[in-house]
């Protein structure tokens, strides 16, 4: 279930690619975010960088085997969606509430 | 170099970078974006250093909370930042020797992790919580409690019911109060400086309010 720590990383090679290509899609992310240039491409940018941290949040959890960072990945995720609906309501009425 | 030092060396990377962009960007949207994605990648930095009640606050606070009332502020202020490329040097040279100091003040620290670092070798004195033990006989710690003193009769360096040894520890669990009466200093500071700050102009409210 959990990865095995071994090889020069202590962790798997798997589990290695995995963090690297979170992270690089992080990356790729924010330079959309940054860049934009519409106000669409800033919002879906940042909302797929929670996600990337919420599963990189998991990641770590299975990599330091302790799954119960499942929970805070929850909270991230849920977090990302109260963040992203309050974004949207400002982009479509310019004001919240 | 293992494998979660790779993680955390790419991740402080891109937390860099998200906070450098979330300051140069002139749209004001986008900074709060990137400020938000700036905590989010924190709040995992600080999960990989085992500090999970940071990152949960970390996450709830600066992603959370702060861009909703960021937007908030948007909302009543507009979306461009007017610009000023003006550099202020006396406040640019206190912030480099700031940030001196506070690199000058780490080169003391121990390792991170270091089972010889002074939180773990000078635990806290608590001789009073020590008697509640002892007149306790079915409590779990009753027995260390015992040995403990029994090694250390002159009381030096017992601990909090014999179970917590480093210090940081047993503060943020065991004198919890001490922990939240700190917080709650630093929360009332906070609310008292926002009541300055928005109290606003007699007889000219804010208009249109917040939320």
């Amino acid at each position: 279930m959990i990865a095995q720590a071994t090889g020069v990383f202590g962790t798997d090679i798997p589990t290695l690619a995995a963090g690297l290509a979170l992270l690089f899609g992080v990356l790729l992310l924010l330079v959309r975010a940054i860049a934009g240039p519409t106000i669409w491409d800033r919002i879906l940018a940042l909302n797929a960088i929670g996600t990337k941290a919420t599963l990189l949040v998991a990641l770590i959890g299975f990599i330091t085997r302790r799954p119960e960072f499942l929970d805070i990945a929850l909270l991230y995720a849920i977090l990302n969606f109260v963040g992203t609906i309050a974004i949207l309501k400002y982009a479509r009425h310019r004001r919240l509430g | 170099m293992n494998y979660m030092m790779l993680i955390d060396v790419v991740l402080l990377a891109l937390v860099i970078i998200a906070g450098i962009a979330a300051i140069e960007a002139r749209n004001l949207f986008a900074a709060i974006g990137l400020a938000s994605a700036y905590s989010l990648l924190l709040a995992c930095f600080w999960t990989t250093m085992d500090a999970v009640d940071v990152a949960y606050t970390e996450a709830a606070v600066g992603a959370g909370i702060s861009t909703i009332m960021l937007i908030g502020a948007i909302v009543l202020t507009g979306e461009r930042e007017i610009v000023r490329r003006a550099v202020h040097w006396p406040a640019l040279l206190a912030c480099a020797g700031v940030a001196v100091l506070l690199v000058y003040g780490t080169l003391d620290m121990p390792r991170f992790g270091d089972p010889d670092a002074p939180a773990h070798t000078h635990p806290i004195y608590a001789g009073f919580t020590q008697q509640d033990v002892m007149k306790d006989p079915s409590g779990k710690s009753f027995e260390l409690a015992q040995e403990y003193a029994a090694a250390h009769p002159d009381h030096s360096g017992d601990y909090f019911h014999g179970h917590v040894p480093n210090q940081v520890t047993s503060v943020i669990v065991s004198y919890r109060a001490f922990d939240t009466l700190f917080e709650v200093a630093v929360i009332f500071t906070a609310a008292m400086a926002l009541v300055v700050l928005l109290r606003g102009r007699r007889g000219n409210p804010l208009k249109g309010g917040l939320l």
